[in-house]
């Protein structure tokens, strides 16, 4: 029982990590071209960094 | 570029399209500190190669600062600076430098933003209610596995905790459409649903704070979390059909080339030309506005505003219409309405009138929802009493008839439509058929119709050289001179002709056009001479041959006939197979056209069509429309020129083909980026298939509920018992869903068959 009491927090804390993780990869913009990133990592030419 | 090929197609545009630097600086928006921001589309980019060479041919423009490429949407978005040290920049570098590559271009029409936004607001509804069904599930597990009273006391009220903000956060999409349904008196599939997640909510909370042993807060965020799936994808299927019917190029011209009194030329947007403004257009632009011709001959193609195949001659005093395009010379133009008044503006007016099937229809989960919901909620309410009065307890009376709410929430009915038309509007988009609705599909399974327009849609609207009657000089001669006349105009004859033989061009001393009559060619003492037979050879024009189906082209030497070309329309590929599938499948098919009867008889006999009928006015349209829909059809539309917009939103559903004007596109439900006419039978295959699956994942929620709510109804049910029964319907649901997949490509293998009759085109997924 007491044990719990670190347990829930922790287990919480690396759900919210999750949380937290995808909304950063959505709001920088990972989710709009996912075909374009699967070609990209193809090609050799260094084509420069991408816009913001 | 290996892989990258342009069309023919593809090269015809790049000639046509002419985009000003005006309609740039119109396009781009600022990002401050001097720079801006143009997005294009750019269709036919469709490997990692593509990428590579837009975005290295962009970034070699010293003012351009960088350039992406967004394969998934096809666009490019280009930041360039407004001034460099050599002064201000031409954006119409961009375009010449896409268009040096190879790619066509188009300046977006509207960026849809708010769209955008929406679906990111999905997407984080999505993230925050599976974190919170994770979660709570957990906590849940432990519970069901034997927690002691005050371990499960502490799960509850932390469950309670997460659960409130995933509750408010993904489930105000539901309460919002619920309350605006409830509102207008109606009611939706969202109506049940929130009810049933704000009861459970509510009653597990109450449960928890008396320390009760049921609580339902893992059923009430799962049940989100599966609705808000099958809403975000639904939302990003029909996002991603729209953005490429954005990407289109957009016909209608945007501006006008004002000449003042002085002389001297402005250009100016379109919608502040006046009545009386003379406007200069040039050979290969469209009319903007109605008016009348002040100056100049030519020859207009109004294929897309009348349906009319032949170009049309016009000069002095002709009138003009707005979406005309002007082919062989320049015309000085004097408008007569304003472009809010113009001819598109009467069609806009029409379409609004006609806004037949689809204002009426009444989406299948909805039509379910009125059923369902006052059936379930007068089943619980007969629980609630029937417990309290024989019971004679309400509280036991209340939290039964919770249960049965809960149990029978309509999860999976709420996945059963959308998911299927995820999956149906996949399978048609890589298919290159975009559906801009879901309804569209339930309305394409209803269809016992089809009618076709035929200029541009049955037809490629491009001529093709069909016979060639030549005098003893020989054919082969001839017929080489006569390309190597018709390489110097843009007519669209005069393009058949160089199409329909690859020859050496012979060399001529001096080509000129006349518009209105045709080419004119020296070479050395003999003077060539191409067009129709008065203008060719001098005689007075025949009138009786105005009729004929046939297309007629004369070639002469000094006035004496040497060879006469014979013209007819290109039927679109794939259209007879079509035609004959959608028979023999049992629909009737129509044809409304507004070209010359005789030209659509010969179409119709080509192609076996029941009902030819020609020389339609867009208003006439509609009627034919709406008296075969009177007599108990539903009619499919097929048509792309502007004269079929109003017959394409009278129409039960529509379709148009990617080709087709703007107000069109925007009018039918479904696009085609095929040249090929059979994805029309293969889209109302793959609505029928989705329709019938549809109905069987209706059958299979309603099955689960007649087994759960007697059980629901004899108060034993508990939380564990409602996860697994939900969790397995949703399941169910989509797996059958997934089906449809399965069942086209075996059905795929039968069209292989078919298809190898005509000549083989690829397909390409837009």
């Amino acid at each position: 029982m007491n044990m719990l009491i670190y347990l829930i927090p922790i287990a919480l804390f690396m759900g919210g990590m999750g949380l937290v993780a995808f909304l950063w990869s959505l709001r920088s913009g990972q989710y709009d071209d996912l075909e374009g990133a699967a070609w990209r990592i193809l090609s050799d030419d260094d084509v420069g960094p991408p816009t913001a | 570029m290996s892989c990258c090929g342009v069309s023919a197609e593809g090269v015809l545009a790049l000639e046509t399209a002419s985009i000003t630097a005006e309609e740039i600086a119109l396009a781009s928006h600022p990002l401050g500190e001097g720079l801006q921001q143009l997005d294009l589309s750019v269709p036919d980019v469709h490997c990692g190669e593509c990428i590579v060479t837009l975005e290295k041919a962009l970034s070699r423009l010293p003012y351009v600062r960088s350039a992406r490429v967004n394969l998934t949407s096809r666009r490019v978005s280009c930041v360039y600076h407004e001034q460099t040290a050599d002064g201000p920049t031409d954006p119409a570098g961009i375009i010449a430098a896409i268009h040096a590559t190879g790619y066509r271009t188009n300046l977006l029409t509207q960026a849809d933003w708010h769209s955008e936004r929406a679906k990111n607001q999905l997407l984080l509804a999505v993230g925050v209610c599976g974190f919170a069904a994770a979660n709570i599930m957990l906590l849940s597990v432990s519970v069901w596995s034997g927690a002691d009273a005050a371990t499960r006391d502490m799960f509850h009220w932390i469950s309670a905790m997460i659960a409130a903000p995933a509750l408010i956060y993904g489930g105000r999409f539901f309460f919002r459409s619920a309350w605006g349904a409830l509102k207008r008196g109606r009611t939706n599939m969202d109506v049940p649903i929130s009810l049933a997640v704000t009861l459970s909510y509510a009653v597990s909370l109450w449960e928890t704070m008396h320390h009760g042993e049921h609580a339902w807060f893992d059923a009430t965020v799962s049940l989100l979390f599966f609705l808000l799936i099958g809403r975000t994808l639904d939302h990003i299927m029909r996002d991603k059909a729209r953005s490429a019917i954005n990407g289109l190029a957009r016909l209608a011209p945007r501006g006008a080339l004002l000449v003042s009194p002085d002389g001297s030329r402005r250009y100016v947007a379109v919608e502040e030309v006046k009545v009386g403004d003379e406007i200069a257009i040039a050979a290969g632009d469209r009319i903007p506005v109605d008016g009348m011709v002040v100056s100049g001959a030519s020859d207009l193609d109004l294929s897309i505003v009348t349906g009319e195949s032949r170009p049309v001659a016009v000069s002095d005093g002709a009138e003009v219409s707005s979406g005309a395009m002007n082919l062989t010379g320049g015309l000085v133009v004097r408008a007569t309405k304003l472009a809010r008044n113009s001819l598109l503006a009467e069609i806009i007016s029409l379409m609004e009138a006609a806004e037949g099937g689809r204002a009426r229809y009444r989406r299948i989960a909805d039509r379910a929802a009125a059923l369902y919901s006052p059936a379930v909620h007068s089943l619980a309410l007969a629980t609630f009493l029937a417990w309290g009065i024989l019971g004679g307890d309400w509280k036991q009376a209340m939290l039964v008839a919770v249960a049965v709410l809960i149990i029978t929430c309509p999860c999976a009915l709420g996945l059963a439509v959308p998911v299927v038309q995820v999956v149906a509007a996949g399978e048609l988009f890589r298919n290159g058929v975009m559906v801009k609705d879901g309804s569209a599909l339930e309305r394409l399974a209803e269809i016992d119709g089809v009618a076709f327009d035929k200029t541009g849609t049955l037809t490629l609207g491009s001529p093709m050289l069909v016979r060639t009657d030549a005098t003893a000089e020989g054919e082969i001669d001839a017929l080489a001179t006569a390309v190597a006349l018709a390489t110097h105009s843009r007519h669209p004859l005069s393009r058949a002709l160089v199409r329909s033989c690859a020859t050496t061009l012979s060399r001529f001393d001096q080509v000129s056009e006349i518009a209105g009559g045709g080419l004119e060619a020296i070479h050395g003492a003999d003077t060539y001479r191409l067009g129709n037979e008065a203008y060719a050879c001098g005689t007075p024009l025949k009138t009786s041959a105005s009729d004929a189906p046939l297309t007629e082209v004369v070639l002469s030497r000094n006035g004496v006939l040497m060879a006469r070309f014979f013209f007819e329309d290109t039927l679109r590929p794939g259209a007879a197979e079509a035609v004959s599938r959608l028979q023999a499948a049992g629909f009737s098919t129509a044809m409304v056209s507004g070209d010359r009867q005789s030209v659509v008889d010969a179409t119709a006999r080509a192609l076996r069509i029941d009902l030819p009928l020609g020389g339609l006015t867009p208003k006439q349209k509609v009627d034919e429309i709406a008296r075969l829909s009177a007599g108990g059809h539903r009619i499919l539309m097929v048509g792309d020129g502007i004269n079929d917009a109003p017959a394409l939103a009278a129409a039960h559903v529509s379709m148009a083909p990617s080709t087709a004007s703007d107000v069109g596109r925007q009018a039918a439900d479904l696009v085609f980026f095929n040249d090929r006419l059979d994805v029309v039978p293969q889209a109302v295959d793959v609505a029928r298939q989705a329709a019938r699956l549809i109905r069987q994942n209706f059958a299979l929620a309603i099955g689960y509920n007649v087994l759960a709510v007697p059980v629901a109804m004899a108060g034993l049910a508990t939380p564990l018992i409602a996860a697994i029964a939900m969790s397995t319907s949703s399941l169910i649901v989509v797996v059958n869903a997934l089906r449809l997949t399965r069942m086209d490509s075996r059905k795929k293998k039968s069209w292989a068959s078919l298809s190898v009759k005509g000549p083989v085109y690829e397909v390409t997924p837009a």
